[in-house]
């Protein structure tokens, strides 16, 4: 085992766990916007979502994210989707999910969190709290965006 | 009485137009056929939906009621939602000689060619290199041991002319065995590297 080898590839691993995107946006169609920080971005294939973000698509708009954990999702037209907690360790698959569909329509395929903390993961809309064990759904939301 | 119709249907319209839509829940078929579920909770009660196309409808105060979906109603009105999912992620697998984080056996040289063209078949590809190890050493040392292969993994990735929007490297140590032994068994299934594609 060559040790020198292992320590700078430990090394070069360390900072790239420091300030992570949660996930990248893979598909985008028509209006899609980042609400970060107060600033509204507009948004497209390659944007890096982070924790807190708020992700919003205007009529008939449409866009999809893949999570670090593999975790799928695409929001259709009219929606907003705050990605409110976001963690996960790529070392042992433990980590959170906590997003809300303050409106429109959302379809999720769980990744690697769901698979390891299904207590973890955790999708809402205001009527409705999903507890999310490894699978496929959709979720459809009515309530007022804030 | 002529009047009467008219008037009350208008009234229901508009009652109907103030009222709150219900938010909804389907479940849908997991693709690699493993049965998942979602636990529904409102302010008034639970949920679970465990079986492919379950579905449930929460109005705004909180009551949940179920029902069944189908695979025409869900693609009528979530086919637009559906088709902007990103691709799923595809993951080759290279194997490694025993305790070592450079030598790779010689089938695994000839994934490359896959890899590039699983690469180009993505509008922003992201790969994720994570190895894994056999059950031989301590947690500690194969943590470290997988992450260096990984990196090792990534550097002839690099080496070869391998593009992407991204290239991470993680190290699963022993925790995610291919075939599921005691521990100390040397296993070669186990010591390999997965090079995930998203």
């Amino acid at each position: 085992m060559n040790i020198k080898v292992i320590a700078v590839a430990v090394l070069l691993a360390l900072p790239a766990q420091a300030e992570e995107a949660a996930g990248m946006i893979k598909t985008a169609q028509g209006k899609v916007e980042v609400v970060r920080g107060g600033q509204r971005l507009p948004a497209g294939p390659g944007f890096a979502v982070m924790q807190a973000d708020k992700v919003q698509t205007g009529a008939a708009s449409s866009v999809g994210i893949t999570l670090r954990d593999n975790t799928l999702l695409s929001a259709g037209a009219n929606s907003s989707l705050s990605l409110d907690q976001y963690a996960f360790n790529p070392t042992t698959h433990q980590g959170r999910i906590d997003a809300s569909l303050k409106r429109g329509t959302l379809s999720v395929i769980s990744g690697k969190i769901a698979k390891t903390s299904p207590d973890a993961v955790h999708f809402r809309t205001t009527a409705v709290t999903l507890g999310v064990r490894g699978t496929e759904f959709i979720l459809e939301a009515h309530g007022e965006d804030d | 009485m002529e009047l009467f119709v008219p008037f009350t249907l208008a009234t229901w319209l508009i009652a109907l137009n103030h009222e709150p839509a219900n938010d909804r829940v389907v479940l849908l078929p997991s693709a690699d056929g493993r049965a998942g579920a979602v636990q529904l909770s409102t302010a008034k009660g639970e949920l679970l939906l465990a079986q492919p196309f379950a579905a449930a409808e929460a109005s705004a105060d909180g009551n949940l009621t179920g029902s069944t979906a189908d695979g025409p109603s869900v693609q009528a009105r979530y086919g637009d939602t559906l088709a902007a999912l990103p691709a799923r992620p595809v993951s080759f697998t290279v194997y490694y000689l025993s305790g070592s984080a450079e030598a790779l056996t010689a089938e695994s040289a000839g994934q490359l060619d896959a890899l590039k063209a699983e690469l180009l078949r993505r509008p922003v590809p992201e790969i994720v290199v994570v190895g894994h190890t056999d059950r031989v050493g301590s947690q500690a040392d194969n943590d470290v041991l997988s992450l260096a292969r990984a990196g090792m993994v990534r550097q002839r990735l690099l080496d070869s002319g391998v593009k992407a929007q991204s290239m991470e490297i993680a190290g699963r140590g022993e925790r995610e065995l291919a075939v599921d032994t005691a521990d100390e068994v040397a296993e070669s299934r186990n010591r390999r590297v997965e090079i995930i594609v998203r």
